[in-house]
């Protein structure tokens, strides 16, 4: 993993709303191939630092560079060019198109046929779209209506989605966040695979403590605004802070861990 | 100097009924989401039920007490609209409201000719309020000076009824999360319906008011509904205040514009409220709208290019048009060549519309453009027809990308009310702009080239380019851009998120569209000769709207076969009986109640029952259809 370059750079990342600062100078780094998890309670800033890394939110200071260039100030769409897929907290897909026409919008931005007034869309990547619906295990489902599918189901097409461009980066907001048990561990599964195969670089937000210690390779744990620990989960597992902050909570402990356990 | 003043103090009378009225649309609108078109229409009765009772009953109390006992009974009205109406269709898709609320104007249009006669009915005097004051010579109404006195005290009376009561208080939650008041525990039925009631009171009350003002007619509905349109954006919808300020914005607008800018003075106020729209889209007092929750499980059939079976078929149904010449004669021709330009305009607006997610309400700018391009560039320039009508669209393609690019940077209601204000402003300019457009006379002797002056060759020109038109903008849905068009539609998040510029993308959509508005309305002008202001106006955007509404919004064809039907019902109508917006107005609103999704949405809707009921493999038509993947 060592020879492994860094992906993703981020430097000093600071962000305040009116007196509130949200994030204060969060700097980490993500290899190609590597998990990285962002974790927190709520309110800690993951997902205002996540819509700075891809050009959702723009930081009051410091930069955040993919492959050594910059993405500061780059609009989403710019940074998605970069090679950054995204998924989002609450999904967001395409609701009148069916599952595999999802797929074929980001494939025909990708292949840059946005202005294409002519050609037929239906065709346009027709293959491509069923392989990567395939890969997610959404094969099956490429002509339903995407606004009938369920919520796991809409996870898995977003990671479809953002895996059209060959990404190098996915950056992933509480991707298995309303799933069942079983769908979560499946999803995070199927995600790591890719990761490993392409070589994709992945950070996700995960309130899932079993996710998060089964599938992210580092850890990396925000707690208002600032980063208090990093590293393997063997490592913030056993963070007197991280503890201080999650047994608050009643979230983490040894053993089983489980969400949300505090009854 | 005292004449300032006095002109001052006539745009504030002015403004206090221009305020009732908004304030009403402004209340429903901000509880029921719904662009309530026909409350012209309940100004307008109001007017002449209070015409009727200040004329029986005499005295102060007759008039007074008819005044408000117009506005109960036309708020009664509403109650009964809204229940048996309105209700209904809530749900329907968005905008698909406006059609419904477009029909009920279009009855009442017709029924108070019907009740009251087609003149000018003159009210009497308000009683106690008969004479003028002097004002350093100048005379000033005193019913004026009563009517300055009133606005701010309605002003009053709402705000304490939305700051003190418990129902003011429902009313102001409902506008900021109506779902949330539901699951609350309000009866939000009760709670649309007394809105819907207080809107509709105070728009009966603008009008019971105007009767010793000005002379009640059965076109005052369509006069104030602009103004109110103007008033209430520019003040910010569901803003009382904003109203209050906006209306006397607009009046005094109105009253000094004449006097300072004769030239110009139409088209002021639009001029205010585009600008008012591109630096603040909620407008002076509004707030920006949280994003409306998205109605769960929304599901649309999926789009699909026609089948080869469709394919013959249309090309069937094209060619039985194609052969009308042989059997129809010149009258049936000439009604064909319209409805041929109305399917143009239709779809132009249908890619804009049903594929962009953009409502235009201002289409016919584009439309007249191409039109007065068109008439420009023959008159003028004295160019042949066929150069005419490859360049005339062109007008329309450059206001279309003007417009457009500042339209594009909103969306829904705040779109369609910026679209509004370009098509009136580009209207006040033909009206206005008397040495170059003629003014209200208009542009005369626009005739077609021999090659096309007869009616069956200009009938087989106006055919061929509705269908060229149709198919090129058929394939455009099902292109690349089509799809990277609709994603936009549903989710700008996501189309910015895998790489889409969606601004860029809709505005290209906006100047196809445009542009295509403006072949139709070049045709236009050789079909009808002339070109007059109207034929950018206001009725002719509803027109189109109301054609895209009628066919299917969610449906690809729905353009297609809404003009087709509304433009033959339309002209057939009125060839049969004086009652043609009543009629026509009642099936509106029928379609509406009974066939939310249009008549494409309902059809495909039977074809699936007919598919679902049958076994898999007996029908022979449902066949290619499943099978198409």
């Amino acid at each position: 993993m060592s020879v492994a370059p860094t992906l993703l750079a981020v430097e000093g990342l600071t962000k305040s709303y009116g007196g509130i600062h949200a994030v204060r100078g969060v700097s980490f780094s993500l290899r190609s191939g590597e998990i990285l998890a962002l974790i927190g309670p709520n309110g800690a800033g993951k997902s205002t630092c996540f819509d700075m890394l891809n050009g959702q939110n723009q930081p009051d200071s410091g930069r955040v560079r993919l492959l050594g260039e910059e993405t500061t100030g780059k609009k989403p769409r710019d940074i998605w060019r970069m090679g950054v897929g995204r998924t989002f907290q609450i999904t967001a897909t395409f609701a009148t198109m069916t599952v595999r026409e999802n797929v074929q919008v980001a494939l025909i931005s990708h292949g840059k046929q946005l202005y294409n007034l002519w050609g037929s869309a239906p065709n346009v990547d027709r293959t491509e779209a069923g392989r990567l619906l395939e890969l997610v295990g959404m094969g099956g489902y490429a002509d339903r209506p995407c606004g009938e599918l369920a919520y796991g189901d809409l996870k898995r097409l977003e990671l479809a989605v953002a895996l059209a461009n060959d990404p190098k980066l996915l950056l992933m907001d509480e991707p298995t966040a309303g799933m069942a048990p079983r769908e979560r561990v499946e999803l995070m599964r199927l995600t790591a695979q890719i990761a490993k195969e392409k070589s994709i670089g992945v950070l996700f937000t995960e309130h899932d403590m079993d996710v998060v210690f089964e599938h992210a390779d580092r850890i990396i744990v925000l707690n208002r605004g600032t980063l208090i620990a990093e590293g393997s989960p063997a490592e913030v597992r056993g963070n007197p802070q991280v503890q201080a902050i999650y047994l608050g909570e009643g979230l983490l402990y040894e053993g089983g861990h489980r969400e949300g356990a505090s009854a | 100097m005292a004449f300032y003043v006095v002109q001052f103090l006539t745009g504030l009378a002015s403004a206090a009924s221009l305020f009732l009225v908004a304030s009403g649309l402004s209340i429903i609108f901000g509880v029921t989401r719904i662009v309530n078109f026909a409350h012209g229409a309940f100004y307008m009765i109001g007017a002449y039920i209070a015409f009727t009772l200040t004329e029986r009953f005499s005295g102060a109390f007759g008039f007074w007490g008819g005044v408000l006992a117009a506005a109960l009974a036309v708020a009664l009205i509403g109650v009964l609209v809204e229940m048996v109406l309105l209700r209904r269709i809530y749900h329907a898709p968005e905008l698909f409201q406006l059609l419904g609320t477009f029909g009920l104007t279009l009855m009442v249009e017709d029924l108070v000719v019907l009740i009251w006669g087609p003149d000018d009915l003159v009210g009497r005097r308000a009683p106690g309020f008969k004479g003028a004051v002097d004002f350093f010579g100048q005379n000033i109404p005193s019913y004026d000076l009563f009517l300055i006195v009133l606005g701010p005290v309605v002003l009053g009376v709402l705000w304490l009824l939305f700051q003190r009561t418990r129902w003011g208080v429902l009313v102001r939650a409902a506008t900021q999360d109506r779902d949330m008041v539901a699951a609350l525990g309000v009866n939000q039925k009760w709670l649309f319906t007394s809105v819907f009631a207080v809107g509709v009171f105070l728009a009966a009350l603008g009008g019971a008011l105007q009767i010793p003002r000005d002379a009640v007619h059965h076109a005052m509905d369509l006069r104030i509904i602009v103004e109110v349109f103007v008033v209430v954006v520019i003040g910010g919808l569901g803003s009382i205040v904003g109203a209050f300020v906006a209306a006397v914005l607009v009046s005094e607008l109105n009253a000094f514009g004449i006097l300072i800018f004769p030239k110009i003075s139409i088209i002021l106020v639009f001029l205010v409220m585009a600008a008012v729209l591109i630096v603040r889209p909620w407008g002076l007092f509004g707030k920006p709208e949280a994003a409306a929750r998205k109605t769960p499980g929304l599901t649309v059939n999926p789009w699909r290019p026609l089948t080869q079976n469709e394919r013959l078929g249309s090309l069937a149904a094209l060619l039985v048009a194609a052969m009308l010449p042989l059997f129809a004669g010149n009258y049936a021709l000439t009604v064909g060549s319209e409805i041929a330009i109305f399917v143009i305009f239709a779809v132009s607006l249908h890619f804009l519309m049903s594929v962009g997610g953009l409502a235009s309400f201002g289409h016919a700018a584009y439309f007249g453009l191409g039109a007065y391009g068109v008439a420009f560039l023959a008159k003028m320039a004295g160019l042949p027809m066929i150069v005419c009508l490859l360049l005339g669209p062109l007008l329309g393609c450059m206001g279309a990308a003007v417009f457009g690019f500042f339209a594009v940077q909103l969306s829904g209601v705040y779109f369609a009310m910026l679209t509004l204000a370009f098509a009136q402003i580009v209207w006040s300019i033909a009206f206005q702009w008397v040495s170059v457009t003629g003014g209200d006379n208009g542009i005369l002797g626009v005739w077609p080239a021999s090659w096309a002056a007869s009616v069956s060759h200009f009938y087989w020109l106006a055919l061929g380019i509705a269908a060229l038109v149709t198919i090129a903008l058929r394939i455009a849905v099902f292109s690349p851009f089509g799809y990277a068009l609709r994603a936009t539609r549903d989710s700008v998040l996501r189309s910015e998120a895998v790489g889409i510029n969606a601004k860029r993308i809709q505005w290209t959509a906006f100047v196809i569209s445009g542009t295509t508005a403006g072949i139709g309305g070049a045709l236009f002008a050789y079909l009808k000769g002339s070109v007059f202001p109207d034929n950018l106006g206001i009725s002719l955007s509803v027109d189109a709207l109301v054609m895209v509404l009628l066919g299917g919004v969610e449906t690809v064809s729905g353009g297609v076969i809404g003009a087709i039907v509304y433009k033959a019902l339309n002209i057939w109508l009125v060839s049969q009986t004086d009652l043609s917006k009543l009629v026509l107005g009642g099936f509106i609103v029928l379609i509406v109640v009974v066939f939310p999704k249009g008549i494409v949405g309902m059809l495909e809707l039977l074809a699936q029952r007919r598919r679902r009921s049958s076994p898999p493999g007996s029908s022979l038509l449902a066949k290619p259809i499943e099978s198409a993947e």
